[in-house]
Order: structure tokens, then sequence, then C-alpha cells
């Protein structure tokens, strides 16, 4: 029980005032960017992670992590009075949540979606916390074919499990990649893709990336819409908490298949969004009130909303363990580690033991903190909707602009935001998905110098990529998802077929 | 995330199609630039340094060629899905811009602009803030000019408290400020 022994010292490291005043600014702060149009997870860690320079890097990781914790509790408290995800990932919430609201069951429907966002929560964390150590153990071993793989597994992931155009994934992952390598080029020292312009030397920051894609992007999606906002009354009763909490075991087995789900997609970078999606369509299919839901049953904000928490906090078990992040809130988490000097990887389990165990600690009691700050203050950050949109809109642009300029203390960068933000805009109504493009740019460089060393190793020879059972095991896998697409339709095509013979 | 909203808006701007052709082109273009300098840098081998500088970009800007080729394709021959839908109606596209025009002016205001002999002196981005906020209450939330005023003038001071004093991370900083001495 090495893991448990840890886990005990990483609690001693977070358990002290200061950081758990960082746990609740850093969830309060969540909460109010979730529910929030235009500010999400992943831009609003981008924007406030300069803020945290000055801190030790624990305290910084554990008020960025609750921002991220707060930020999934956040969207389900929109989606249920307002009707209005405020997170993506809260989509699927609306289906069910909204009616319930409306016919007076909000604080039920709230109660359902925090208890089941802490239970995926939770066991996402204890998966973390006993396969975590395993899996960076394991990755001790990987050379740079076996990375190279790994990011192979990684892209070709978002392709076979992407719900959209494959081509269009293919593109968006692509452009990213060819962002990454703008700049000076690590291995050889040649300036790449700046056709002379000084400002591109350093190449495109993802962040800048992010905040454009998602935070401007959103704003202009919002505003295209006219977005008003009409809420449902919010207040929760303490025995509508009760007496939901006594439901709540019925659908023990909702929660336990949401929670594989969630963690499944939260590691292989499928993310929280199509997670929440797969367990709402599975919950409904195999649910006795199947017919029920859309019109208010708890059934169906249980499912999406536990599979989302997990996902969310599956995806840092491969950024922490393999230096691969899950999703584009786990990115811009890694770039933090980078920029306090933290490598992340399997070494970082040996090396910085500390600082693991403690972010892992304080991913239990961020998401223990959070369920009840969110119970408490719910009628507090539904307010916040009621600001109206004319003050709200200005105010997030004015802290994107803001965002984008500390990351380097340059005005170049707040243009460029501008661009992505139109780029984001255009790219979400027309289905291109953005979270390989981030991911891409994030990722680029050590996926370039992972395939260069694994080929110089060997000669040039591509059969490096297969030399042994576990490289040439993800790699197949990374294949078989590459070309879901064809098989899927093939597939489909020999049922199809059959189906019609029977006919 | 956006609701059926299209239907209360108006005539259609241009349709998806359309808008599907332009991306789709674009990523070509990207491509293009992207092979051209691989292709100056090198996409080959180099005996002992291994892969050339241009050899991952190359492959990348091929693979994507073909991908939106294939986008390209679809988007011409109508196959494409929701082509035909509306991308954005006219009213809608005018809400979008209503918000890009002023935060593009608002983003000009903080650095300054340079085109030619025309120089604009940046404003700082704290007074530029305040000019934003306050102006895009008055216009399009019909605000009372006090109100617009009060919240131009608190967002700034807030930000203000925030970056210079407390993270002591610094903005760009105009005319005005300089006159208090920062």
């Amino acid at each position: 029980m090495e893991e448990l022994n840890s886990l005990f010292q990483g609690f001693a490291v977070v358990l002290t005032p200061y950081n758990l005043f960082l746990m609740c600014v850093g969830i309060v702060l969540g909460v109010i960017i979730g529910v929030l149009p235009g500010l999400g997870g992943a831009n609003g860690v981008a924007i406030l992670l300069p803020l945290t320079f000055s801190m030790s890097p624990t305290s910084a990781i554990i008020m960025l992590s609750c921002i991220y914790w707060g930020a999934l509790f956040g969207g389900a408290i929109t989606s249920i009075l307002f009707n209005i995800p405020g997170e993506p990932w809260s989509v699927a919430t609306t289906f069910d949540g909204h009616p319930m609201a409306q016919r007076g069951r909000a604080d039920e429907a709230l109660t359902a979606a925090f208890t089941s966002s802490f239970v995926g929560a939770l066991f996402a964390v204890i998966l973390i916390t006993f396969l975590a150590p395993i899996v960076a153990k394991f990755a001790l071993k990987f050379g740079p074919a076996e990375f190279f793989a790994v990011f192979f597994l990684t892209f070709a992931s978002f392709i076979g499990m992407g719900k959209g155009s494959p081509w269009k994934t293919v593109a968006a992952m692509t452009l990213g990649f060819a962002l990454a390598s703008v700049g000076l080029d690590k291995v050889t020292g040649t300036l790449r893709l700046t056709f002379g312009h000084e400002e591109l030397l350093t190449g495109f920051d993802f962040l800048i990336a992010v905040i454009g894609l998602f935070g401007i992007g959103e704003i202009l999606s919002s505003m295209e819409s006219g977005l008003k906002f009409q809420g449902a009354a919010a207040k929760i009763r303490l025995n509508a908490v009760l007496t939901t909490w006594k439901t709540l075991p019925k659908y023990w087995f909702t929660s336990i298949r949401s929670c594989i789900i969630g963690c499944w997609m939260g590691i292989t970078p499928g993310g929280a969004t199509p997670a929440s999606f797969m367990s709402y369509a599975l919950a409904k299919k195999f649910s006795k009130n199947g017919a029920n839901f859309g019109k208010g049953e708890v059934e169906g904000v249980i499912a999406p909303e536990t599979a989302a928490h997990a996902a969310g906090t599956a995806a840092l078990l491969p950024m922490l363990t393999l230096g691969i992040p899950g999703s584009p809130t786990a990115a811009v988490l890694l770039g933090g580690l980078l920029i306090w000097g933290l490598q992340p990887g399997p070494l970082l389990f040996v090396e910085q033991k500390e600082f693991v165990w403690g972010l892992i600690a304080s991913m239990y009691l961020g998401n223990f903190v959070g369920l009840i700050i969110v119970l408490t203050c719910v009628p507090l950050f539904a307010a916040i909707l009621r600001i109206p949109f004319s003050i709200i809109a200005p105010v997030i642009l004015v802290i994107c602009a803001v965002g984008a300029y500390t990351v380097h203390n340059s005005m170049f960068d707040v243009w460029l935001m501008l661009i992505f933000g139109f780029a984001g805009y255009v790219f979400n109504k027309l289905g291109y998905p953005l979270a390989p493009l981030v991911l891409a740019i994030v990722l680029g460089d050590k996926a370039e110098e992972s395939f260069r060393q694994a080929m110089l190793g060997s000669q040039g020879d591509l059969s490096v990529f297969f030399s042994n059972w576990l490289v040439g095991g993800i790699m197949g896998l990374g294949l078989l998802m590459l070309f879901w697409p064809v098989i899927a339709w093939v597939l489909e095509k020999a049922t199809g077929r059959t189906k019609s013979a029977e006919a | 995330m956006n609701h059926d909203d299209s239907a209360d808006d108006g005539p259609s701007l241009v349709s998806n199609r359309i808008v599907e052709i332009i991306v789709a082109l674009l990523f070509l273009l990207c491509s293009t630039i992207v092979i051209i300098d691989s292709v100056r840098l090198g996409f080959g081998w180099i005996e002992g340094e291994g892969p050339a500088p241009g050899y991952f970009p190359f492959y990348i800007a091929v693979f994507m060629a073909v991908a939106s080729l294939a986008t390209l394709l679809q988007a011409v021959a109508g196959t494409i899905k929701d082509g035909g839908a509306s991308f954005v109606s006219v009213i809608g596209f005018g809400r979008v811009l209503s918000v890009l025009v002023p935060t593009l002016l608002y983003v000009m205001l903080i650095g300054g602009l340079k085109i030619g002999p025309i120089a604009i002196p940046g404003l700082g981005l704290y007074v530029a803030s305040g000019i934003f906020i306050a102006l895009f209450m008055i216009v399009f939330g019909k605000d009372h000019p006090l109100k617009a005023l009060a919240v131009g003038a608190a967002v700034p001071f807030v930000l203000f408290l925030m970056f210079e004093k407390w993270f002591l991370v610094p903005l760009p900083k105009g005319p005005i400020e300089a006159m208090f001495g920062f």
C-alpha cells in the first residue's frame, strides 16, 4: 500500500490554511467561469495561469486544478436553470435537467447533478491514485519509438472516436501540428515557417490559441444567437438535498456505467463532451424509464454529469504519467507545469513525489470542498447570469485580451487571439473539432522530437515502430483508431446487408 | 451549443456549403505554404542528423492537403452534411460583427497602430478597456451612461489592483497612467 502512504503525505502537503484558502478561491472562480458563457475550463485556466507564477508549484496547481473542478460543477448550474450549457460537456445535462427545473424540481436536479459529478470525479481520482504510479513505472521503460506510438494513438483516437467528419478532424489536427512547427527547430536550430517575421521566432503559443478559439469564438457564437437569459428559480432546500440523496442509490448501476465510460473517454482523449453524450444515450437505452428521458428524469441528469466529471478528472492521468494531456484543459495545466520547470512524464513520480501526491490529494479535497460550495451557493452563482449580457460580453473580452497579453507580454499575441477567435467561431459552426487542434499545438514539438529520435536510432527504418510487442501493440491500436471510420463504414454495410437479407 | 434559432432571424447570408468551400481552400493554401517552406528546408534524410527539419511539416502538410481536398470535393459535389443549411443569417452575422468590429478597435486602442505615416498612439490597456466597456454598454445594452461609466471605471480599476499591485504583472500603459506616475 505504498500509494496510500504517499497519498497521506500528499494530504499533509495540501492541508495548510493557505492551500485550503487557494482551493476555495479556485473553486469559486471555477464555478463563475463555468457559469459564464465564453469562459470555460480551458481558457479560464489559461487566462489565470500568469497569476500563479509567483506561487509555489504545488499551491499553483492546487488552485488551477480547483478552477477546473469548479468549472465542471458550474456547467451544470446554467444547463439546469437556464437551459444554456455553460460548457460543451453539460449540453447533455440540459436534456433532462432543464425540464426538471421547469417543473419546480430544480433543487433536486442540481443536487443530483452535483452529487453525481462528485461521484464521477471520486471514482476517477481513486483510479488515478492506484493506476498512475503503475503507468508511470511502466512508462519509464519507454524509448522514443514508444512515446511516438502513444502520441500516434492519442491523435488517431480523435479520428476514430470523433463524431464529425474524420477529414475535418485530420485537417484541424494537422493545422495544429503545422502551427506547432513554426519557429526555431529544436533539433537542428533552423528557422521554420517564419518567412522573416521576428514575431514568429518563438512560434505560436497554444495558450493564445485556447483563449481565442474557446473564449472569443464562444462570445461570437453567443452574440449571433442573441442570447437572452431566462432562468428558473434557484434555491436549494436542505430537505430536497436529503430526499434526493435517498433516491440516488437506486441508480447505482447507471452511476458505475457512467464512471467507466467517463474514465475510458478521459484517459484516451475522447474527452468529457463525447463521454457525457455517450453515457446519456446508454442510460436512455438501458433504463426502465427510458421513454421518459427528455421530460425530466433524474437518471438523465446523473448519467451525463457522472461521465463528464469522471472524464474531466481521468484526463489528468495520461497528463501526469506520460506528459500527454487527455483534454484541452489538461493541456493548459501541462503548460503550467512546464512553466514551473516541472517536466510531466514518468519521471515526475520519482523526482517530484511531493508535488504529484499533493496534486492527487488536492483532487480528493477539491471535489469535496467543491460539492459543499456549489450546494450552498447556487443562488449566488445563478445571480451572475442575471447580469445583462451587455456587461458580461465586454468584460469577458477584456479579460481574454489581458490573458492573451500576459502570456508573453506582447500585443502581437492579442491580435493573434482575435484571429483564432474568428477561426474558432467558423470552425465550431462547420464542425471542425477544436480539441485535437489545441492538443496538436501543445504536443506537436514533442511528437516530432520523439519521431525524429526514433528514426535516427533506426537509421530511417520505419519498422522501428513495430520492433517489439509493446510499441507494435500501441501502433496497431493507433492504426485501428485511425482507420476506424472506414472499418465502421464497412461493418455498417455488412450488417445492413444481413438485415435487409433477413427482411 | 447553439439552439435552433436561425428560423426567426430572417434570410440567410451564406450557406454552409459556400463557407465549407472557402475554409477548405484556406486549408489548402495553408498546406501549400507549409510544403513550400518544407521543400526549402529539405524533407529528406540528412546523414548523421536524421530527418531534415522540413520532414515532419512536409508530411503533415500533405495530410492536411488530402483531408481538405476531400472536404472540398464533398462540398463542391453537394454531398457534405448540412451543406444546404444556412451558415449564418444576415441579422445573426450583423450581431457577430457588432462585437467583432468594436473588439478590433479596442485592441487597436490598447497598443496604438502604425500604418505608413499614420501613427496612432496607444492608450494602454486600462483606459482602452474602460472606454470599450462603457461604449459597449451604452450602444448595445442601452444602459444609462452613468451606469456604463461606473462599470467602465470599476473593471479597469480592479484589474489594475490585481495585476500591478498584487500579482506584479505589468500590463501596457499609456499617457494617462504616466500622468499618475506609473
